[in-house]
């Protein structure tokens, strides 16, 4: 409150255009425009099975949500630390494995009983990407990437040879007995839930503390840590945190699709899918993710039903992902929001002078409700997502 | 038993040296280009498979197909760097180059099962079914010429760098890129024969690879992965520890899967991976492989 009355102060002192709106009128006028947005994608998504009944088109919807889900998890942590990890397919694995093998050994037959394994795997997982970190993050860049996709290639293989797993023949997951018309709607709306939890997860984290940490680690993690950003924590942390919302998509996954393959649960192309969604998106934004899910993986599900090909289908994703990274290497999102804030800044340039003050008390009182800029964030142009921010950059 | 350690040993450090082949072309274009070139996997099933044409089709035989298949993968190197690599901005070379290189890999991957389909072939010639007898084990002739062609092939690599005007140039890129440009060396040049010598190594790689193991489109996901280990524990960047590490992994591998079971031998592989860098992040043989940002 303090705060804010200063910064009204000063800029009253500065420019008496009374008329104008306060800087925090229109951030709140911006936030709830964005908590209606929000509320209104999130009753598309629910409505979603009701309008659209047809089996093919919700099997195709619980298939994005548990992408969605995952390359919103996979860019809390890759996106915001600028680690880039390929072995989120053992996360994903773990979680598909921890449902069958635990509905087989306590019996469930099937019906809701099955979803409360779902955090179970969640927990697996976690569980699994603490050693996981704690070995691959004491390397940094392209050891980093390699060591990921080592460990990746060691769970392939433990799931193939392993007894628990029952090798390449697989594990069968209970079988639900719902009717066929709305079979797909359960495992729609679990992973609808998890989707809201990784976005919230992420959005929370990128307007913490602990957020601010993380990007000051992208930026320039030795000078992070002489800041005194507890480096190593952090970053195990946020690989921890990243590896449930996968895990529990997992087991989403594990109990739609019926059996479970070591092949198939620990999918090197499901490490590259996800990282390609969020650099599509934007990595390192909230949105970007969710956003390069929703293009990518109904456009896989069609090309898998069109063409039952799984080698043309390798072509022509791999050449989207070329053309992706290199006409749009930053990302749908920061490219738009940058085209739309230089737009503005056009746009208002005629009245350049009297609003100058202004735009300057609006970037202040934002960073202010950011909250902890100084001392974590370091040299890092970092600042929250306000009405006109600046775009996040990349490090 | 002894008689199969023996085998073990031998047998790993033969392959160890054609590993090494493909390894040294990875780690060359990383110390040089700063980039990791994850279709170097599928780059080595290309070339077993231009092989395969080659000798099936056209009557071609192995060796002689190399003087084919080497020119023929040196020019696709060139035109993946010309196409891809040099677009790249600096700032995010990393992170990028490792999914572009990806995504080249899926694209060759995808167009390889078009052609070939998924089943399983394997190279045919007289010295790849007959075996001599040696230390009380029978062996495959292919591993002996393999393993000389790979020496072969190292000592012309090691002349182009160390003998020769180019190889000057090459080296000073790989301790420092802006430098060399200072002194007045083409780095963009240089990068780009760079990376297509060291894709070219794949072609002779696979060759070996496809008369000595059945494969199909998906082999380049395990190659990749081993080639990454070797190269990783050899500390990135450097020629001489991708050497040792290949040798080295190999035999690890042979002896596992002769005093343990095969089925475990290739997770020792990574495992082995894991926990030399837990004890020592930069690999065994390397000190650059944690370069400053």
């Amino acid at each position: 409150m303090k705060v804010t009355a200063l910064v009204q102060g000063g800029r009253q002192a500065r420019s008496p255009a009374a008329d104008m709106e306060e800087p925090w009128q229109q951030e709140r006028r911006a936030r709830g425009a964005w908590a209606a947005g929000v509320a209104a994608l999130l009753a598309i998504a629910i409505a979603f099975p009701w309008v659209f009944t047809n089996p093919t088109t919700t099997s195709i919807g619980v298939f994005t949500l548990i992408y969605m889900a995952a390359a919103t998890a996979w860019n809390s942590f890759a996106g915001y630390s600028g680690y880039i990890p390929l072995g989120h397919a053992v996360f994903f694995g773990s979680g598909a494995y921890t449902l069958v093998i635990a509905a087989q050994d306590l019996h469930i037959r099937g019906g809701y009983t099955v979803f409360a394994l779902v955090p179970l795997a969640g927990a697996v997982a976690v569980a699994v990407a603490v050693p996981f970190g704690l070995v691959a993050l004491r390397t940094r860049r392209h050891t980093f990437v390699v060591i990921t996709i080592a460990i990746f290639f060691i769970f392939q293989l433990m799931a193939f040879n392993l007894g628990i797993t029952q090798g390449s023949s697989g594990i069968p997951a209970p079988t639900p007995t719902w009717p066929a018309a709305t079979f797909n709607d359960r495992f729609y709306y679990v992973a609808l839930a998890i989707l809201v939890v990784a976005a919230a997860f992420s959005w929370g984290i990128r307007r913490s503390r602990f957020g601010l940490q993380l990007l000051a680690i992208r930026d320039d993690e030795d000078r992070a840590l002489s800041l005194g950003v507890r480096v190593s924590r952090v970053k195990l942390t946020a690989f921890a945190l990243s590896a449930l919302p996968v895990g529990m998509v997992g087991a989403v996954w594990a109990y739609f699709i019926g059996q479970v393959y070591p092949q198939f649960a620990f999918d090197p192309l499901f490490d590259i899918s996800v990282a390609l969604m969020a650099f599509l998106g934007g990595l390192g934004t909230v949105s970007g993710p969710l956003l390069g899910a929703l293009i990518l993986e109904p456009l896989q599900q069609y090309f898998t039903l069109q063409f039952s090909s799984n080698a043309l289908y390798l072509v022509v994703y791999g050449a989207l992902f070329l053309v992706v990274i290199l006409l749009l290497p930053r990302g749908i999102i920061p490219t738009v929001r940058d085209r739309v804030a230089s737009w503005r800044e056009r746009r208002s340039g005629s009245t350049a002078l009297a609003s100058g003050p202004d735009a300057a008390g609006g970037v202040l009182s934002s960073e202010m409700a950011g909250g902890g800029v100084a001392g974590a964030a370091g040299g890092g142009a970092v600042s929250p997502p306000g009405p006109s921010g600046p775009a996040v950059r990349r490090g | 038993m002894g008689g199969a350690v023996a085998k073990a040993v031998v047998d790993g450090v033969l392959t160890g040296g054609v590993y090494a082949l493909m390894a040294a072309g990875l780690t060359l274009i990383f110390g040089v280009m700063d980039i990791i070139n994850i279709a170097q996997g599928i780059l080595v099933v290309l070339g077993a498979y231009l092989s395969y044409v080659l000798s099936q089709d056209l009557g071609i035989g192995l060796f002689l197909g190399l003087l084919i298949t080497i020119p023929s993968l040196f020019v696709i190197g060139v035109a993946v760097e010309w196409a891809f690599m040099r677009r790249l901005q600096e700032r995010e070379r990393t992170a990028l180059s490792i999914l572009v290189t990806y995504g080249v890999a899926i694209v060759i991957e995808g167009i390889l099962e078009l052609i070939f389909g998924p089943n399983y072939v394997q190279l045919r010639a007289w010295y790849v079914n007959q075996s001599f007898h040696v230390l009380g084990f029978y062996l495959p002739y292919i591993y002996v010429f393999g393993f000389a062609l790979a020496v072969f092939l190292l000592g012309v690599l090691y002349l182009i760098l160390y003998r020769s005007r180019f190889g000057r140039s090459v080296r000073a890129s790989l301790q420092d890129r802006a430098a060399a440009r200072l002194v007045g060396v083409n780095v963009e040049r240089v990068s780009t024969i760079t990376f297509g010598i060291g894709i070219a190594v794949t072609a002779a790689g696979g060759m070996v690879f496809g008369a000595t193991n059945a494969f199909n489109a998906n082999s380049g996901y395990d190659l990749i992965s081993r080639l990454l280990t070797i190269v990783i524990l050899g500390g990135l960047g450097s020629i001489g520890g991708a050497l040792g590490a290949a040798v080295f992994m190999t035999v690890i591998e042979g002896l596992v899967a002769v005093l343990w079971s095969p089925v475990w031998a290739t997770l020792v592989f990574y495992a082995a991976l894991v926990l030399v860098l837990v004890i020592k992040p930069v690999g065994i043989f390397g000190q650059r492989a944690a370069r400053a940002q």
